[in-house]
């Protein structure tokens, strides 16, 4: 979420060279078949990857098909729904209320930590919330990258899939889908309510 | 003591092109219609807006020169600015607010307590700011600025976004402000009204280019300068009660070189207070007239006469010992009279015509 957060303000309010690049690398997981992207994971991260082969050699740790590898392909998954919605906070804030803490002495990181983040704490929190239920959907990434063991990287879907394989499994997965759409409709109440009790607090 | 202003900008549609010097401490008024260039200066002088050049200097310190490199940003740059819509933080209580500059300046003249007592803002200062009414904000919005310590305190338009009951009741702080703290303060407004009440020095500003500077008394008894030209065109006198005849009901105020009586005043003799003196009350006069109801037959001397061919008038400046009177009359007045240049002539005034200001 913090990677999300600066992501989103590099991209809100700076214009470089790059920025079209960036700005394409972060929402590709999003326009990508998720097998895809769990592939390319496999890829960077796998134990003869670029990355993955330096995190076991130095760090000793494994993200090819392990709990953590799961995490991992849920938040690249996520990633860009995140940075969308804190973007859009970030760019709604009213530039004039940045102006007014730097004619009174604030500088940048002051600013952002004092004025601009607090007043984009409404969409950061909706977008955390909404990005956490979607991670509980993920499948195609997962699958690929951190496979389907279950009690370590079997996702909710990836278990009412499995369920749905064996004869008879279908209780099972009719349990498992209730489950998931309690989640996702928590998440979903959650985010509007913590949106709008933020939104009173700023007085909007 | 001063406060020197020079800036140069080439925006694409118009040209900046400002200069002008003030005494410092008072409050210098920067006035011209919308869209003049003086919303320019006061972001130029914070240094959200960095000009082509651009030299400030108040009391002798440098605050930016662009020719020798000197341009500090605006959080280094200690400049109090108060913007006409507040912009105090949502998330922050009022109290929080009015300490954000103080936490971040280093320590200063200006008091915590003293602010809060001087804006009379003791009430509110657990409260959040979209609680509070537009002037209540507005006050809290100054006092905010006050406390960052700044060398030079910058007003836009402070008050343009209130209604006429909210602007008379933030008014009595702001002269008090004037007062209380020895800063200067640069004022933008195109309220004659603010001007009277606020300005000791008058910037006019029209199309980026400095029209006219000085003190607020001669700039606003000029006829060939627009604040004399408008329909509601008035002197200023900076004067001071000299006597209360309770008999009489009258108080003899002295200013200007001129003695001028009005109905009773509620005000310690001595304490001074600011005399407007609308043209169009003026009466001009060769000889004393006698039988008269009458209080004041001020003599000057005619400095300048403007035609006003719109209204079918002519404006005419009357120079008094220090200070100036405008009258408004018709060019047939003028003939009659023999008026020109230099001439002597005497100008009547009615005491309940003469609008007593603050001081």
């Amino acid at each position: 979420m913090p990677l999300a957060v600066v992501t989103a303000w590099v991209l809100a309010r700076y214009r470089f060279p790059g920025r079209p690049v960036l700005n394409a690398l972060v929402h590709l997981p999003l326009v990508l078949p998720p097998v895809v992207t769990g592939w390319l994971l496999l890829i960077i991260f796998g134990i003869r990857g670029p990355i993955g082969s330096l995190l076991n050699e130095w760090f000793g740790i494994r993200l090819v098909f392990t709990t953590a590898g799961a995490a991992v392909a849920c938040a690249v998954m996520t990633f860009p729904v995140m940075v969308r919605a804190v973007r859009l906070a970030l760019e709604t804030a009213d530039p004039g209320l940045e102006q007014a803490a730097r004619t009174l002495g604030a500088g940048r990181l002051d600013r952002l930590f004092n004025v601009t983040l607090p007043l984009a704490s409404p969409g950061i929190l909706v977008g955390g919330i909404v990005a956490y239920a979607t991670c509980l959907g993920e499948f195609g990434a997962v699958i690929t990258f951190a496979a389907n063991i279950p009690g370590q990287t079997q996702t909710l879907p990836l278990a009412i899939y499995a369920a749905l394989q064996v004869p008879g499994g279908e209780a099972k997965a009719a349990e498992l889908s209730l489950v998931s759409l309690t989640l996702a409709l928590i998440g979903l109440l959650l985010s509007e309510w913590i949106g709008k009790r933020l939104n009173i607090m700023l007085g909007r | 003591m001063s406060l020197s202003v020079l800036l140069r900008h080439r925006f694409p549609t118009v040209r900046m092109d400002i200069a002008f010097e003030v005494p410092t401490p008072g409050v210098t008024v920067l006035f011209g219609p919308s869209g003049s260039g003086k919303s320019t200066i006061i972001s130029a002088a914070s240094g959200l807006l960095r000009p082509d050049e651009c030299c400030i200097v108040v009391d002798g310190k440098v605050l930016a020169d662009t020719a020798s490199g000197i341009w500090l940003p605006p959080e280094r740059r200690r400049m109090g600015l108060v913007f006409q819509d507040a912009r105090l933080f949502p998330h922050m209580s009022v109290a929080t607010n009015l300490r954000f500059g103080l936490r971040r300046a280093a320590p200063g003249p200006v008091q915590f307590n003293e602010v809060v007592e001087l804006l009379g803002i003791g009430a509110l200062l657990a409260r959040r700011p979209h609680t509070l009414s537009g002037g209540e904000r507005q006050r809290v919005a100054i006092g905010r600025a006050l406390l960052a310590q700044p060398h030079l305190l910058l007003m836009d338009e402070p008050l343009a976004s209130l209604d006429s009951a909210r602007k008379s009741e933030i008014m009595p702080y702001l002269t008090r402000l004037k007062t209380a703290l020895n800063l200067p303060i640069v004022y933008v407004t195109h309220a004659l009204d603010e001007v009277a009440q606020l300005a000791d020095s008058m910037v006019l500003i029209e199309a980026g280019r400095v029209i006219g500077s000085g003190p607020l008394p001669e700039i606003a008894a000029r006829t060939d300068m627009p604040l004399a030209q408008r329909d509601d065109a008035g002197a200023l006198l900076l004067c001071r009660v000299a006597e209360h005849d309770a008999r009489r009901e009258l108080s003899r105020l002295e200013g200007g070189g001129a003695t001028l009586w009005v109905p009773l005043l509620d005000a310690p003799v001595g304490s001074e207070r600011r005399l407007r003196i609308p043209a169009r009350e003026v009466i001009l006069a060769g000889k004393p007239p006698d039988a008269i109801s009458l209080h004041n037959i001020v003599p000057g001397r005619v400095r300048r006469m403007t035609a006003d061919a719109a209204r079918r008038s002519v404006l005419v400046e009357i120079a008094l010992p220090s200070g100036a009177l405008i009258s408004r009359v018709t060019p047939d007045a003028i003939v009659r009279l023999d008026l020109a240049a230099d001439r002597p002539v005497l100008a009547l005034i009615k005491s309940t015509s003469i609008e007593v200001l603050g001081s």
